[in-house]
């Protein structure tokens, strides 16, 4: 499972403010110990505040790297931005993300192509977030339609059948579920499918248990990658438990120690 | 129309383990990157080694047979070395130190140890050291054998789950790699990795015994486990990225059609076995015969000529 950091995101305030005020020590702690937690790849978010992105994008990613080396998810709408994070990312980064939408790919794939990039692909276009597994279904045959007609290979994209928050799309929930499955039978080699858990439950209680008891219903239906807060013990836990019982590790006494050897 | 193998690739390879003091004489296994011998699809840059088993004092159960080409010399432990060594030329030696035992001999730890210096005086290859088998004398034992040999990085054995802490302790002070024990069981053999890791041990130092089995006493079973912990290794899995060793003289030598059937039929029983062993992933085979650690160090030369190619 590829694990992706969520906690450099200018929505949080105190990421906002770490940004704005130039205070390195609180973005490299956040890198630190979500790595340390189990990330294999931090998202990098300016978030909405951010007056000048393409600036705090070249200094967010030079200050993450001066303490450690992760592939980074370069995680923005506005192409210049990412492009600013491409050109100085030392580890192979993943561009968050295209849309369906023809232009937007045209340009995403391009910069992929060009920095040798991979991208995550949002199964919506201009008329929003699909509300079927059908019509996610098209979305992600157009995205995977395009990316091989830009040289892109298909294990290099990303396909994430969004979240909605369930206190407001309730019956969306189990359409990303068979999404997932769908997926992965498009092409071949099969896409990456991921998705960010968070979204899930923005604003409802209870947070941590849905997130955790979504994840692993997920990861049974082929979730290869997903972003995620990995300072949330249990449901790293439930992570690593869930690939267990799909046999992708041995079983020992002490697995989640194990699983945290690697 | 030509046929395309299939070849598999992995992302980790096996450990690389070190035995014995650079300069005087150093012995490496380990660093495989594909199943035993395949090596079209990875390599194994260290040829697996045999290792000549000798006891601390006169063996009181072992056949003729085994007896016989070390003549007189088995009944002097350090005579015994020297010409496991200089006479059948063994790179590494197997020590057991056997006589601590209660059923054994009952010798105490400071006369064992003893006989242990003088074989490493006089020898001076890089040697595995074991235990009697006995949990409580080996506490007592390993320790000071351990501290006896300081600093001649040598491989010290054994660890299990129920008795792990001060064998690990002790190699960790004096420098020594240690083996890890689990009863044919892959589970157990990751739960004891992680378990002598967990005590600072540096998991790049730990040979496993996974435990075996002589030709026709179910092999098979010990072939299973150790392909299905490679395999892990190999997609990633550090609690399990440890070359083996394997006693194959012990299990042989118990069996007793390969006992008493003659002089050829254990040493072809012993052979027979390793060459299995090899082709499961072993990295160190201890045999007991001299015949059997030649024929079976002649197969692996022919089989890592492939390696070349």
């Amino acid at each position: 499972m590829i694990v992706i950091g969520e906690l450099i995101n200018g929505m949080y305030k105190d990421v906002a403010r770490a940004v704005a005020n130039r205070e390195a020590d609180i973005i490299q702690h956040l890198a630190l110990e979500q790595v340390k937690d189990g990330a294999s790849m931090l998202d990098v978010n300016m978030g909405p505040y951010s007056k000048d992105p393409v600036r705090d994008m070249r200094w967010l990613v030079e200050t993450i790297q001066a303490v450690i080396e992760v592939p980074l998810s370069l995680d923005s709408t506005k192409a210049d931005v990412i492009e600013e994070g491409l050109k100085i990312a030392r580890k192979r980064a993943v561009i968050n993300s295209t849309s369906a939408d023809p232009e937007r790919m045209d340009i995403i794939f391009g910069l992929a192509k060009r920095y040798n990039a991979q991208v995550i692909g949002l199964t919506m276009d201009k008329s929003g977030v699909p509300n079927s597994k059908a019509s996610r279904l098209e979305l992600a045959q157009t995205i995977v339609a395009k990316a091989i007609e830009c040289g892109i290979n298909t294990e290099d994209l990303y396909l994430d059948p969004l979240l909605l928050p369930l206190n407001v799309a309730q019956p969306q929930a189990a359409e990303v579920l068979e999404s997932i499955h769908e997926f992965r039978l498009l092409c071949n080699p099969a896409p990456q499918v991921v998705f960010g858990l968070s979204n899930l439950t923005q604003g409802i209680k209870s947070r941590s248990l849905i997130n955790r008891t979504f994840l692993t219903m997920a990861v049974a239906n082929g979730l290869t990658a997903v972003i995620l807060d990995p300072l949330d013990k249990k449901l790293m836990d439930a992570l690593i438990t869930a690939e267990l019982l799909l046999n992708k590790n041995i079983y020992c006494d002490s697995f989640l120690d194990a699983y945290r050897k690697k | 129309m030509a046929i395309e193998l299939v070849k598999e690739r992995y992302n980790n390879a096996i450990n690389i383990v070190e035995i014995g003091s650079p300069g005087v004489s150093m012995i490496k296994v380990g660093g495989e990157t594909a199943l035993p011998f395949l090596f079209k699809e990875g390599g194994m840059p260290y040829a697996p080694v045999t290792a000549l088993e000798i006891l601390d004092g006169e063996p009181e159960d072992w056949p003729d047979t085994l007896r016989k080409p070390f003549g007189d010399a088995i009944k002097d432990p350090v005579r015994w070395a020297k010409a496991a060594v200089e006479k059948f030329g063994t790179k590494i030696l197997c020590v057991r130190l056997q006589s601590v035992h209660p059923d054994y001999g009952n010798r105490s730890s400071e006369e064992s140890v003893s006989v242990l210096k003088a074989i490493a005086r006089e020898v001076k290859v890089p040697l595995i050291v074991i235990g009697c088998g006995d949990d409580d004398k080996d506490n007592d034992l390993l320790p000071k054998a351990s501290q006896a040999l300081k600093g001649k990085n040598c491989l010290f054995g054994i660890a299990v789950q129920e008795n792990y802490k001060t064998l690990t302790a002790t190699c960790l002070a004096d420098g020594h790699s240690i083996i890890s024990e689990s009863p044919i069981d892959v589970n157990i053999a990751k739960q004891v990795n992680i378990l002598i890791s967990d005590m600072s041990f540096d998991p790049k130092r730990i040979v496993m015994h996974t435990t075996m089995t002589a030709l026709g006493y179910g092999m098979e079973y010990v072939y299973s486990i150790m392909e299905r912990a490679r395999l892990a290794a190999f997609m990633g899995d550090k609690m399990l990225s440890m070359p083996f060793i394997l006693f194959v003289g012990q299990e042989t030598w118990k069996v007793k059609e390969a006992k008493e059937s003659g002089a050829r039929q254990g040493v072809n029983w012993e052979i027979a076995t390793s060459v299995s062993m090899l082709q499961a992933g072993a990295d160190i085979l201890v045999v007991r015969h001299p015949d059997s650690a030649k024929a079976v160090t002649d197969y692996i030369k022919d089989m890592m000529k492939e390696a070349n190619k």
